[in-house]
C-alpha cells in the first residue's frame, strides 16, 4: 500500500468532472455480484453461446502462422474493406467505397463513439433511444454533447415512431443527430421498411444524422433487415455500422466497421489513427474468411435462436410474464410489473432464491422499471430449467 | 430437409410439442408430420449415440472397415451380393462406393478372432466376392457428426453487455 496522506487530496480533484459525472454501467454493477455465484444459469450475457466457427478460428490460427502479426492500414486491409463492400452490394444493394467509405473499427462499440466525437461540437444534442444499450448516452456526454432520450414503452413495442422524433426535435430546438439500434439491445425490437421509411422522412425535414447500429442486423428473424442507409435520400446522412460478433460469435474478436459518406469517414478515421492505430490482423483475417465462408454457420446458428424465441416467449407469457414477441437479437424484455417488485429487486431475488441472473431493465434507462432483459443465447435445457426456477419464484412472492 | 427432421437428428428426445412451439407449427400437425415419416421410413429408427469404447468397460469391442470387390451379376448388379453381406448381423454398415473396391462394409465383434473369422468363414468365400482388404480401426475421433471425445466445458464467462 503505497501513498501518504498528501496524496490522497490530490486523488480526489484529479478525475474530469465528466467522467465523474458518468454513472458505471448498471449491467456491471449486477454482474459482479453474479461473478461470485456458483450453478448460476445466466440470461443475462449478451453474447452467442456458440464458441466462433471452427473455419473462422482455424484461420485466424494459420494467420499467426503464416506470421501475419504487423499493423494494417489505419482503416483496416483494404481486401477486408472490399469484401465488405461486396457483401453490403449483394446483401442489401447497399455500395461503399472501400477506399474512403468503409473504416473497421474495435466492435461497433468503438464506431459508435467515434461517430458521436466526429460530428459533435458542444452542446449540441444527440436522440437517443431508451431502453437502449448502455453505451449510446454515455458516448455522446463524453464527447461534450448532450443526449436526449426518446422514451419507448410496451404498449408501441418498444418502437421509435415518427411522432417521438418530431416531438423531441420541437422541445429541443436544434438536434444534430439521433442514434437507432435495430434489431435492438436490450428489447429485440426492429422495424420494417415501410416503419423506417416514415422514420426518414422526418429526418430529413430536422436535418438529422442517424448513426445506424445494425449489429444484430443478421439475427432478424420475421422479415428481411432493411439498412438505415438503403432508404431512399438517407445514405449520406447515414453512419452504418456494423460488425461480426453477433452473428458470427466473434464477440472476443473485437472487430466492427463503420460505413458512410467519405467526410464522415474520414473525420472518423482522424480520431481512430491517433487513439486505436488499427484493429488487430488476427481479427481482420478471421472476419475475412466469415463474410467469404462463414454464413452457413452463421445461418445455422440463426435458425437455433429462432427456436428458443419462440419457445422462450411461449413459455414467459404462460407462467403470467408479459413479453412481447421481438423480431430479432437475442433479447426479450418481459414485464415483471404485476410482481410489484422493482426491477433491481426482483432480479436480486431471483438471483437469491432461484440462482437465475438476468439483467434488471433499469440497466438500459430509469424508464424501464418493471422489466428485465433475458438473453436467450443459451442452450435449451438452460432456457427450460431457467423458465422452471422463474415460475417458481413468482409463485413464492 | 424439413425442420421437424433437422431438429429430431440432434436430439429425438424432443416432444412433437416442443418442436411445434420452437418452429411456430400447430402441435396436432407436428405429431401428423412424424407418424407420416415413421410410416414412410424417412424415421428409420430412434437411437442414443454412445460411445463404444467408454460403454464396453473391458474394452472388448473391435471394429474393421472392410473394402469388398465383387463381381455385378447381370441385372440386379451390386445389390443381391450386397444384401448377402449386409443381412449378417455382424455387419453395422454396408456401402456401395467408387473407386478401386466396391462394398464398404463396417464388421463388428467382440475382439479379433470373432471379426476375423467373420471375415475368413462368411464374408471372403461368398460366392461373386473377389477379394476383401481389412482395415481394423484403431480410433474413433468423430461419428456422425458427433465428436466422440468428452471436451471440457466451455468456460463462459459472466461477462455481460
Amino acid at each position: 500500500m503505497g501513498g501518504n496522506m498528501d496524496d490522497k487530496t490530490v486523488i480526489h480533484s484529479r478525475i474530469s468532472k465528466t467522467v465523474e459525472r458518468l454513472a458505471p454501467s448498471g449491467i456491471r454493477a449486477f454482474f459482479d455480484l453474479v461473478l461470485n455465484m456458483k450453478d448460476v444459469i445466466s440470461l443475462g450475457v449478451g453474447e452467442p453461446d456458440f464458441v466462433t466457427p471452427w473455419l473462422i478460428r482455424e484461420k485466424a490460427i494459420s494467420s499467426l502462422e503464416e506470421g501475419f502479426t504487423s499493423y494494417t492500414s489505419n482503416k483496416g486491409m483494404i481486401e477486408l474493406r472490399r469484401d465488405i463492400d461486396r457483401f453490403l452490394s449483394e446483401r442489401y444493394g447497399l455500395r461503399y467505397d472501400p477506399e474512403n467509405e468503409i473504416l473497421l473499427t474495435v466492435g461497433v462499440s468503438e464506431g459508435v463513439d467515434l461517430a458521436v466525437r466526429a460530428i459533435l461540437n458542444p452542446g449540441e444534442k444527440v436522440l437517443v433511444p431508451e431502453p437502449a444499450y448502455v453505451s449510446y448516452g454515455p458516448v455522446v456526454e463524453l464527447a461534450g454533447g448532450k443526449p436526449v432520450y426518446l422514451k419507448t414503452d410496451l404498449t408501441s413495442g418498444f418502437k421509435i415512431t415518427p411522432q417521438l422524433i418530431e416531438e423531441a426535435c420541437a422541445r429541443e430546438g436544434a438536434v444534430k443527430a439521433m442514434v437507432i439500434n435495430y434489431p435492438a439491445n436490450p428489447t429485440g425490437t426492429s422495424y420494417s421498411r415501410r416503419e423506417l421509411s416514415a422514420m426518414a422522412a422526418v429526418i430529413k425535414k430536422h436535418d438529422l444524422i442517424v448513426i445506424s447500429d445494425e449489429v444484430y442486423d443478421e439475427l432478424t428473424y420475421d422479415f428481411d433487415h432493411t439498412p438505415f442507409a438503403s432508404l431512399p435520400g438517407m445514405r449520406d446522412r447515414v453512419v452504418y455500422l456494423n460488425g461480426f460478433s453477433k452473428a458470427y460469435a466473434m464477440t472476443g474478436f473485437r472487430l466492427g466497421w463503420a460505413s458512410g459518406p467519405a467526410d464522415v469517414v474520414a473525420a472518423m478515421t482522424k480520431i481512430h489513427q491517433y487513439t486505436m492505430l488499427c484493429v488487430s490482423i488476427t481479427a481482420q483475417m478471421a472476419a475475412r474468411e466469415a463474410l467469404r465462408h462463414g454464413r452457413k454457420s452463421m445461418l445455422e446458428m440463426k435458425r437455433e435462436y429462432n427456436r428458443r424465441r419462440r419457445f422462450i416467449v411461449d413459455a414467459l407469457n404462460k407462467i403470467g410474464l408479459n413479453c412481447h414477441m421481438p423480431q430479432g437479437a437475442f433479447y426479450v424484455f418481459p414485464s415483471i410489473a404485476k410482481t410489484g417488485q422493482s426491477s433491481l429487486d426482483f432480479a436480486q431475488g431471483l438471483l437469491k432464491k432461484k440462482k437465475v441472473a438476468l439483467v434488471p431493465g433499469t440497466a438500459f434507462g430509469p424508464s424501464c422499471n418493471g422489466f428485465v432483459r433475458i438473453s436467450y443465447a443459451s442452450s435449451y435445457e438452460n432456457l427450460k430449467e431457467a423458465v422452471a426456477r422463474i415460475d417458481a419464484y413468482l409463485k413464492e412472492l | 430437409m424439413d425442420e421437424i427432421l433437422e431438429m429430431l437428428m440432434k436430439d429425438a428426445r424432443l416432444t412433437a410439442e416442443e418442436i411445434a412451439k420452437m418452429t411456430g407449427q400447430d402441435a396436432a400437425a407436428v405429431r401428423k408430420k412424424i407418424k407420416q415419416y415413421e410410416k414412410s421410413g424417412v424415421i428409420v429408427q430412434y437411437k442414443t449415440v454412445i460411445n463404444q469404447d467408454m460403454a464396453h468397460d473391458n474394452g472388448s469391442f473391435v471394429r474393421a472397415l472392410i473394402e469388398v470387390s465383387i463381381n455385378p451379376q447381370r441385372d440386379v448388379g451390386f445389390d443381391n451380393v450386397a444384401e448377402r453381406i449386409y443381412s449378417f448381423a455382424e455387419v453395422s454398415s454396408c456401402y456401395l462406393v467408387s473407386g478401386t473396391y466396391d462394398l464398404l462394409v463396417v464388421v463388428e465383434g467382440e475382439n479379433l478372432q470373432t471379426v476375423s473369422n467373420f471375415i475368413a468363414s462368411k464374408l471372403s468365400p461368398l460366392a461373386n466376392v473377389r477379394s476383401t482388404t481389412t482395415h481394423f480401426l484403431l480410433k474413433k475421433y468423430k461419428e456422425d457428426g458427433f465428436v466422440l471425445k468428452k471436451g471440457k466445458p466451455q468456460k463462459r464467462l459472466n461477462i455481460s453487455y
